[in-house]
């Protein structure tokens, strides 16, 4: 679920918090003051509070749009907007020129959409089908973002680039209790799509998916939502499905080190394509609601390790209080029970990971009746192998959520670094 | 049969079907009977005359291939019908899916002159019960009651429609927009109905539909192929590999002279032709406006 990044260690304290750009509009709503500021005036503004995104160019900030081009690609540290559109594609052509083309063409469409602009030169002429599909023209960016990955396949031998596939980047190895199911794994190329509004979002993976036809087709999708800035005016951390806040414990994305150290790859470990990329996961982990509505309040709290309506560590009171794993109840239990989420998530606190994840519903079970509805995980990381997968490990074999949840879609991709103008995503690689 | 029978009908089909029944030269009827509806579509029916003796040569020769597509359409109908009349289910059953290519191939000429199409080709619940004809009357009865009893006056019908239409495609005047919406309006029809198995709901032969929208499309391409090519070498590069892989994937299905039963394709197999026609459908539809008509 969402992780509110733009949440440091004050949370509670809506006034001590710097103002973010999210804030500001939400407080001067969108179109009213942030329209009359202009670009100049939303850019100063901005400014002295704190910078948003470390790829951000101030000068085009017009306070609804996240840059595209940058060090680092957008919407992985940026704060999570409100709703996500993913997609898994399989490519069909066996020719590297092809793919690479694929991804330039994506790349002129993706910097015209985060700037809330129409793609393509074929929108007015009567005798052609428009290039662009429409149903976003005259909307605002909605901040969107568009994150591209490639998977392991994608270092098959189709395309002569076996040699550079990181070592990092292979199929998860099983862990206990999963299900996995093919309609929800794998792909040659992920992209995640971010914005505060789902036409946006879905507007954006539809032109994608169509600029892709005869090259890569869509082999999975999935839509995921989380409580909307509207509902949400002081941005509390955003709660899942299970009704918990989630994100209190992610590192802070405004933490330069931090980031270095959690999510970006870095020069020393190679390969050199990836620096400055991130590594991708993608979970799709069904909820078993019913369960979980019939569960006590006192269980539900003791299988996070929170409570609820706080989101404070058990025995403690505000929800940023350090999680105190070895404080120890008066019958010498830990007040952080072993099997419970946090505590396993933590371990000894040594090695993060940055959670970017979305509440998903997509109707009902035929089979069953039940809600197929959960949480669609995403999480950034430098190294899956050092980070995800151990943690991974520990939850699948203890974790007291397990009887609540079950991991039905796995996928990894390879997020590239950022890209400039003129140049085009992937480039470091093909 | 027309997904989209009684949907509105396309700026190019009114202007077909007024052209039709005017008989005048591309130029004038135009002007006089453009309809309301074909004004958003303005660009596309305008052509200067220059152009149109252009095109001249591709749309004779275009008009020979829907006649001798008609012609056969004929034959093979009088051959079905004369099966279905003497009781022959099996001989009926194997003309069938082959027959309906011939009509399937020009299938958007036929649409734009008026009721053949659902004279033809409609499905049971695409017109009223009482109205239903043609040759999916017939499918139900050689497939689904194995019986042609009753079914002479259906029979002699259909190939009463086939036979005017044949009389009526001699008189159509073709334009060239009309081939490039034409073309695109081909493989429509094939996702809307053939790639779900939907148009031969009892013989299950939608793949020789299927097979013959795509040719009829490939046809209109290789018409235009030269002079797209002036215009846009890349983008007829890139419709010409699509051709190809498509009738790969359509090849790898064969059955002897014919296509297997829609029912022994895979879901993975009919997602991959349905993708396939996607890829080929995106820049075919650019062809028009590539072409400047
Ligand atoms: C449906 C599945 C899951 C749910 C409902 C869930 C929920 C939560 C909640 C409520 C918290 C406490 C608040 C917070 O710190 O964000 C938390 C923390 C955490 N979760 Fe999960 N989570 C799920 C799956 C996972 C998975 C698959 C991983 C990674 C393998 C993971 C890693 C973490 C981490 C690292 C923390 C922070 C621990 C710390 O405080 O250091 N979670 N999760």
């Amino acid at each position: 679920m969402t992780h509110n990044q733009e949440s440091g260690n004050d949370q509670d304290s809506v006034l001590r918090k710097p103002v973010s750009r999210r804030d500001l509009l939400r407080m001067a709503g969108v179109g009213g003051l942030g329209l009359m500021l202009g670009a100049g005036g939303m850019g100063g503004f901005l400014q002295a509070g704190r910078s948003l995104n470390a790829n951000s160019s101030p000068a085009r900030n017009t306070g609804d749009q996240v840059p595209f081009y940058g060090l680092q690609q957008s919407g992985i540290i940026t704060p999570p907007q409100d709703f996500l559109c993913f997609a898994a594609f399989a490519i069909r052509s066996k020719k590297l020129a092809d793919v690479r083309a694929l991804f330039q063409k994506w790349t002129a469409a993706a910097a015209e959409m985060t700037q809330g602009r129409m793609i393509g030169e074929w929108n007015e002429q009567h005798n052609s089908p428009p290039s662009d599909t429409g149903e976003a023209e005259g909307l605002s960016p909605s901040k969107v973002t568009i994150t591209f990955g490639v998977g392991p396949s994608f270092f098959d031998d189709r395309f002569g680039l076996s040699g550079k596939r990181p070592a990092e980047l292979r199929d998860l190895p099983a862990f206990n209790g999963d299900q996995l199911s093919e309609d929800w794994c794998g792909g040659d190329i992920g992209i995640q799509v971010c914005a505060n509004d789902m036409q946006v979002a879905f507007h954006a993976i539809r032109n994608l998916a169509r600029i892709a036809r005869g090259i890569a087709v869509l082999i999975w999708t999935q839509e995921g939502f989380q409580r909307t800035a509207g509902a949400d005016p002081t941005a509390q951390t955003p709660r899942n499905l299970l009704g918990f806040k989630d994100g209190t414990g992610n590192p802070d994305v405004t933490d330069k080190k931090a980031m270095a150290k959690t999510v970006w790859v870095q020069q020393i470990e190679g390969p050199a394509w990836m620096e400055n990329g991130s590594y991708m996961v993608t979970r799709r982990i069904r909820m078993r609601l019913e369960v979980w509505d019939r569960t006590q309040l006192s269980e539900q709290e003791a299988t996070f390790g929170r409570y609820r309506s706080s989101g404070a560590p058990l025995g403690a009171s505000k929800e940023f209080d350090p999680l105190g794993l070895d404080r120890v109840r008066e019958d010498g239990e830990p007040v952080i029970p072993v099997n419970s989420h946090v505590r396993l998530a933590h371990g000894d606190g040594s090695v993060q990971i940055l959670r970017r994840s979305y509440s998903y519903s997509s109707g009902i079970d035929r089979r069953t009746g039940q809600m197929d509805s959960g949480l669609f995980f995403v999480s950034y990381q430098r190294s899956i192998a050092k980070q995800f997968i151990p943690m991974q490990q520990r939850l699948s074999q203890s974790d007291k959520l397990n009887e609540y949840i079950v991991h039905v879609g796995s996928a990894v991709f390879a997020c590239f670094p950022g890209v400039r103008e003129g140049g085009y995503i992937g480039e470091t690689l093909f | 049969m027309k997904a989209r029978f009684m949907a509105t009908t396309s700026a190019a089909v009114l202007a077909i079907s007024l052209l039709a029944s005017g008989c005048g030269s591309a130029g004038d009827t135009k002007k006089d009977n453009k309809p309301a509806q074909a004004a958003t579509n303005a660009n596309a029916v305008q052509i200067n005359n220059e152009t149109a003796d252009d095109y001249k040569a591709i749309i004779d020769e275009y008009r020979k291939y829907v006649i001798a597509e008609c012609d056969l359409f004929v034959t093979e109908t009088e051959a079905f019908v004369q099966a279905i009349k003497a009781g022959e289910i099996d001989k009926a059953k194997a003309i069938y899916a082959p027959a309906r290519m011939h009509y399937e191939r020009i299938e958007p000429i036929a649409e734009a002159l008026g009721d053949f199409d659902p004279n033809i080709d409609a499905r049971e619940n695409d017109v009223e019960a009482a109205e239903w004809r043609g040759y999916h009357k017939l499918e139900k009865a050689l497939w689904e009651q194995g019986s042609t009893e009753g079914m002479e006056e259906t029979a002699d019908r259909l190939l009463e429609d086939v036979k005017l239409l044949r009389a009526k495609v001699e008189t159509v005047d073709i334009e060239v927009s009309m081939l490039a919406t034409g073309a695109v309006e081909l493989l429509n029809e094939v996702s809307a109905t053939k790639v779900t198995g939907e148009e031969e709901r009892y013989s299950r032969t939608d793949l020789y539909d299927f097979v013959a929208n795509v040719e009829g499309a490939e046809k209109i391409y290789e018409l235009l192929k030269s002079k797209l090519k002036d215009q846009d070498a890349e983008l007829t590069g890139e419709i010409e590999q699509r051709f190809k892989e498509i009738n790969e994937a359509l090849a790898s299905h064969k059955s002897g002279e014919g296509y297997v039963s829609y029912d022994d394709l895979k879901g993975e197999d009919t997602r991959k032709l349905s993708q396939a026609l996607d890829a080929l459908a995106e820049p075919l539809s650019r062809m028009g406006a590539v072409l400047g008509v």
